[in-house]
């Protein structure tokens, strides 16, 4: 008797288990009626950078009469799966993401698949699930525009530092990889450390590197937030290079505080994406990959 | 005097409840799709995290303690348990040890705060660092991916159990059983008697550190069973992962009405606390607040929540 119950209960314990959501709750899916809804999920709004990608992306959808409706992770990849499933039960038509980490966004791309929500990602990629177009800059090309611009100042052989950012993220790797690609036959690279594409945490790295290494000639930044630290802390000898091409920066540049950027173009990216999504509409291809441009500014 | 009391305690008990109704209703109305069944499954899998977490706390900050390193031991817990599962370890297998992980470094804060007799803010705020520290060090700072398709790992964080998301179900069994600890052992009684008045407890013959360490375990222990659900969540686990999750976690319990000072507070009211913070998140999602405006609004529903508890003290 006894076997028999504990057969049952685990019959009814597996019965029970599955990795669908049950039938009766699919309520929420795309939108029916005309207008186009964007579900636009960012991975913070703490940075510069993404406020004017966010701004690319309402301002082009305003023209084109799409309605957009944005959340912010606020660096928590699970704060963004959260965010992205309230979207989804707001009936959007287009998913535009902006990954906190491409592996952890992957099931939340898998369920926007499933619901028939075309997805496009932002800045980052996704591990899984199907995207319709990944829209990012260039960066392992913008990373050998910094190093070349760093060789082109100092020489060949100048002692470098290299501002990491969060470390695994793909912005950090590709940078890196363009920087090292440069780097590692006409430069001296002393040290790479992780500020977490922090300014505040630009400011203290760059600090104690200088006090290790007080020889350093220039530091190279994956972001433009650490760069505006380590300038605080530099003696102004020092060539600072950083990456984005926020409004600080350039701002900095012109004060000739900062001496370079490697300027991407948020808005042109919120662009792109909003251009996609009306190519999509109109049942067009759209590319896998689109790669958006890099421009060096600097003080000249 | 007498019915005063009974008064007094009828609104500390209702109060939370009050809230929790009146916020639904509010967003209800500005969104009717909150209420769908979609939508309250998706916010149950959201919450449950966040429960998990604050039950534990709420254990600890009855002893009038508080545990800063909830957040650190989920990431160190969930990245322990993926590193396992990645060598090739039966994933049930990684899941349990993932939990003595969080346990021990539970145990690790008690002892701290008893046998070395630090403040609980101090000694759980010094691990909080370690403990994230640690993550950093396995992790190497990078996601552990490549969790594989064991189904009982999916299952945990992604799967559904009748319908009810399985987080949701892990969370309300380990209410019931905690609620039971809490409300008819001896373990629940002298929870309460040591936040009431630690020296009296002493003297009545309650082996106050053993209980106080064991607390602090239970605490670390629920970290890392929701850092095991948020790594089967996210097929990842995140060396970030659980950042200022203490701070929703202790809100959570303040808001369900239980003292920081110790020894009252129920954990009923935690689970309306963290229904309360979960709703806020969800429904401002929903009705399309900015997202901040959604923090300023997320610290004023705590302040209104704790001055209307004072007043009523």
């Amino acid at each position: 008797m006894k076997r028999i119950l504990v057969l049952l209960s685990l019959f009814v314990f597996t019965a029970g288990c599955s990795l669908e959501p049950p039938a009766w709750s699919q309520s929420g899916g795309a939108g029916d009626d005309d207008n186009v809804v964007i579900g636009v999920s960012i991975s913070t709004l703490n940075n510069p950078f993404f406020v004017t990608l966010k701004d690319g992306i309402e301002a082009t959808a305003e023209e084109k009469g799409y309605e957009v409706k944005v959340v912010d992770a606020q660096d928590d990849s699970a704060k963004q799966v959260n965010d992205i499933a309230d979207l989804m039960q707001q009936g959007i038509d287009y998913l535009v993401v902006n990954p906190t980490d491409s592996a952890a966004i992957s099931s939340s791309v898998e369920s926007a698949n499933g619901s028939d929500i075309p997805v496009i990602t932002l800045d980052r990629s996704v591990e899984s699930g199907e995207v319709a177009a990944f829209i990012a800059s260039d960066n392992v090309a913008g990373g050998e525009m910094g190093a070349a611009f760093i060789v082109d100042q100092l020489g060949e052989g100048a002692k470098v530092a290299e501002l990491e950012g969060v470390p695994g993220a793909s912005a950090t790797r590709e940078r890196g990889e363009g920087f090292t690609n440069v780097a590692k036959e006409s430069l001296d690279v002393v040290t790479s450390q992780t500020a977490n594409f922090n300014r505040s945490e630009g400011l203290n790295v760059t600090q104690n590197i200088l006090q290790a290494n007080p020889d350093i000639e220039a530091i190279f930044s994956h972001n433009d937030e650490m760069a505006l630290g380590a300038v605080e802390a530099a003696p102004d000898d020092v060539l600072v290079v950083g990456f984005d091409g926020s409004e600080d920066a350039l701002n900095s540049i012109e004060n000739g505080a900062l001496d370079a950027t490697v300027a991407q173009q948020p808005d042109l990216m919120g662009e792109t994406a909003i251009d996609a999504v009306e190519k999509l509409e109109n049942g067009e291809d759209v590319e896998d990959e689109i790669k958006v441009e890099l421009m060096l500014e600097t003080q000249e | 005097m007498n019915s005063k009391l009974t008064l007094n305690t009828m609104i500390d008990r209702f109060l939370p409840i009050v809230g929790l109704t009146l916020l639904v209703v509010v967003i209800t109305i500005m969104n009717q799709q909150f209420l769908s069944p979609d939508n309250l499954l998706n916010l149950l899998r959201q919450v449950s995290i966040n429960g998990l977490i604050a039950f534990g706390m709420t254990f600890v900050i009855l002893t009038g303690g508080i545990d800063l390193s909830v957040g650190s031991i989920l990431a160190f817990s969930s990245a322990m348990t993926a590193l396992i599962i990645t060598s090739g370890v039966d994933p049930i297998f990684a899941m349990l040890l993932g939990s003595v992980v969080g346990l021990v470094a539970g145990a690790v804060n008690g002892l701290l705060v008893t046998a070395g007799g630090m403040a609980p803010f101090i000694a759980t705020l010094a691990t909080m660092t370690i403990y994230r520290g640690a993550t950093l060090v396995v992790t190497d700072g990078n996601p552990i991916t490549g969790l594989g398709d064991s189904l009982l790992f999916q299952l945990f964080g992604k799967g559904y159990f009748f319908g009810i998301p399985v987080p949701a179900v892990t969370m309300l069994i380990t209410f019931v059983i905690l609620y039971i600890i809490l409300n008819k052992t001896v373990f629940g009684r002298e929870t309460y008697a040591i936040g009431g008045n630690e020296t009296a407890a002493a003297l009545s013959g309650i082996k106050v550190n053993r209980r106080k360490i064991m607390i602090y375990a239970l605490s670390g222990l629920m970290s890392a069973i929701a850092g095991i659900i948020l790594a089967s969540r996210l097929d990842s686990a995140q060396p970030t992962a659980g950042e200022t999750y203490e701070l929703d976690a202790i809100a959570a319990v303040v808001l369900g009405g239980t003292s920081l000072m110790g020894g009252k507070g129920r954990i009923v009211g935690t689970l309306i606390g963290v229904l309360i913070i979960g709703v806020l998140n969800n429904g401002l999602n929903l009705v399309g607040v900015s997202s901040f405006y959604q923090q300023i609004i997320k610290g004023l529903v705590i302040v209104v929540a704790v001055l209307i508890d004072r007043k009523n003290k």
